[in-house]
């Protein structure tokens, strides 16, 4: 292994695997951290389609897709290393960092000019969300689940609870369906869906599960193992209604409560997170306010689909490679969070210039809205959308024709 | 008589409003044709394509992922999954090779590639 790579690549999902290849193409010498076993992240146990629709322009499954990106960085000059975790990383006199890396070879440490933090997303546990009662054997977050049946080929239950309505949970009730498991409802606490409509229809109404919006779980009955879940409908302070309590006998509790962006090398690095996002805050060119820290994928924020977090780590890769230090001219894009749930990038950095590529989500389910960006004075972007949803994100794309010193997103009715 | 479907094709999940009288079949709101291909098909014979996993005889590769390469009949989906179930793969597959022939009319391919031998680490000198 090199003592100092030009950048290193912390995860091998699609993220890392995009930004390792397109900074090897820029030339630079690269090295890819990944802590599991195999590369590829999270998509290896998505055994469904719908990945690839935009960057292969066909539907793939998550192994599919992931294969496809392997292959392309083991056809590139990309070193990298599995089973190895990244424990730490620090700054060093010349601007570098230093990781500290725990392998199966035992501890390393290696220098790299530039970061990609492409660590992913984590499941929020049931420890973050609100539930009363015992802890028993049976509790599971719908990945755990999707990857001791998809993976481990071992069935967690035969009958089961789902609390929320992500997409994940709702293509796990579709999955432990088919192998011949009940599941005996999806409970969101919300008046709305979390997950795509799609998976409402072709994961749960196809199989005529029911999906109880405005309820959620309010205890875990059972000792060692779950016996039964007490549900309840809630009203619209998301409080539990009594007289509507109901125990369903079950074995199993599985969670679909959300995703949060792993962070927690940025937080060793002071990596300034937005609250909005849960992940960094970065410029059009996916740089952190640490210069030469990089971010994209889900740890930058939950993507719902793969092709735009390869998209990000094509970008972040490229921008990490090309890196030279400078002065930043910093502009935050503005927006109203009564209209949006957050944009990514935060900022414009003027220095570099170039497209800028943004991401958003609305706050709310709208339908007829118009979508306006505007630097300085100008309006350089409208986009008419016939329906906006906070489970789907948007983007946008534009290069500014003269120089930046503020910009704002917004949000107006039309017809 | 009026109804409303979801268009599953693609993640926009079009809400479509279909008007159906006798044989006449007309879609509205959906973005693309593709859309309006699948309500027709819908309510005249459903289709779905299917993922899952196959068992197979290799202890450092036990389960492979795998995928209905056309779309099956929908009422068929448990019969179907019944019989993949029951098969074991006996050898080394890659992607897109069929793993059970003429399923309901489609094949079962591989959606991983079990002869992809990546290393624990490559360092390029
Ligand atoms: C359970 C689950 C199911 C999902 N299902 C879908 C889906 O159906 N469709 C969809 O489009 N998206 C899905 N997603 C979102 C999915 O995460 C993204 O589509 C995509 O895989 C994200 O890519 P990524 O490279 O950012 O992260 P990941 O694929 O999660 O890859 C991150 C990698 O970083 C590694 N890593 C983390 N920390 C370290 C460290 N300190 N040192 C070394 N390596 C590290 C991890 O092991 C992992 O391999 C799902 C997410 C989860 C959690
Ligand atoms: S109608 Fe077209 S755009 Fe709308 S969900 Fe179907 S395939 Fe997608």
């Amino acid at each position: 292994m090199k003592q100092r790579y030009r950048v290193c690549v912390l995860g091998g999902g699609p993220a890392g695997l995009a930004a390792a290849v397109s900074a090897a193409n820029e030339g630079a010498q690269v090295l890819i951290i990944e802590r599991e076993a195999k590369l590829g992240g999270i998509l290896k146990q998505c055994i469904h389609d719908g990945f690839g629709l935009i960057r292969f322009g066909q539907r793939l499954t998550g192994p599919e897709y992931a294969e496809r990106e392997i292959k392309e960085m083991l056809g590139s000059k990309v070193d990298y290393i599995t089973s190895s975790f990244v424990t730490n990383v620090k700054r060093i006199s010349d601007g570098g960092f230093e990781l500290e890396i725990q392998s199966a070879n035992g501890m390393m440490k290696v220098q790299s000019d530039t970061l990609v933090i492409a660590c992913g997303c984590r499941e929020k546990t049931s420890r973050q969300v609100f539930i009363h009662g015992d802890r028993p054997a049976g509790i599971y977050s719908a990945g755990t689940a999707q990857y001791f049946v998809n993976i481990m080929g071992y069935m967690p239950t035969k009958r089961c609870v789902i609390l929320g309505s992500g997409d994940i949970g709702m293509i796990m009730a579709r999955r432990l369906t088919l192998e011949g498991a009940e599941v005996e409802g999806v409970y969101e606490i919300k008046d709305t869906p979390a997950g795509l409509a799609r998976n409402v229809a072709q994961c749960l109404d196809d199989f005529d599960i029911p999906l109880h919006l405005s309820t959620t779980v309010t205890r875990v009955i059972g000792d060692k193992r779950v016996e039964a879940i007490e549900v309840a409908k809630v009203d619209k302070n998301f409080c539990p209604i009594e007289n509507t309590k109901r125990i369903i006998p079950c074995d199993s509790l599985i969670l679909s409560v959300g995703l949060l962006p792993e962070n927690e090398i940025a937080q060793k690095l002071d990596i300034e997170i937005d609250f909005a996002t849960k992940g960094a805050y970065v410029d059009q060119c996916f740089m952190t306010n640490v210069p030469g820290v990089f971010s994209c994928g889900n740890a930058l924020h939950v993507n719902d689909l793969a092709d735009y977090v390869s998209e990000s780590g094509e970008l972040a890769g490229k921008y990490a490679a090309n890196f030279r230090p400078s002065q930043r001219d910093i502009v935050k894009i503005e927006y109203d969070s009564k209209d949006f749930l957050y944009v990514v990038p935060q900022y414009y950095d003027v220095t570099q210039g170039g497209e800028l590529s943004l991401y958003f989500r609305s706050k709310t389910d709208c339908k007829d809205r118009k979508v306006y960006l505007d630097f300085d004075d100008d309006t350089v972007l409208d986009k008419k959308y016939k329906r906006l949803l906070p489970s789907e994100m948007e983007a946008v794309k534009v290069k500014p024709k003269k120089k930046v010193t503020s910009a704002t997103l917004r949000m107006g009715d039309f017809k | 008589m009026t109804k409303e479907m979801t268009c599953i094709v693609c993640p926009n999940g079009c809400l479509m409003r279909i008007e159906q009288e006798g044989d006449k079949i007309e879609v509205f709101d959906a973005i693309c044709k593709r859309g309006i291909e699948f309500a027709k098909n819908e309510l005249t014979n459903p289709t779905r394509s299917i993922t899952t996993t196959v068992a197979t005889k290799f202890e450092d590769y036990p389960l492979l992922s795998v995928k209905t390469s056309g779309e099956i009949p929908k009422d068929k989906i448990f019969e179907a999954m019944k019989k993949i179930n029951s098969t074991i793969v006996k050898k080394r597959v890659k992607v897109d090779d069929v793993v059970i022939k003429n399923l309901f009319g489609t094949d079962v391919v591989a959606t991983s590639d079990m002869t992809l031998d990546v290393k624990t680490q490559r360092l390029i000198d």
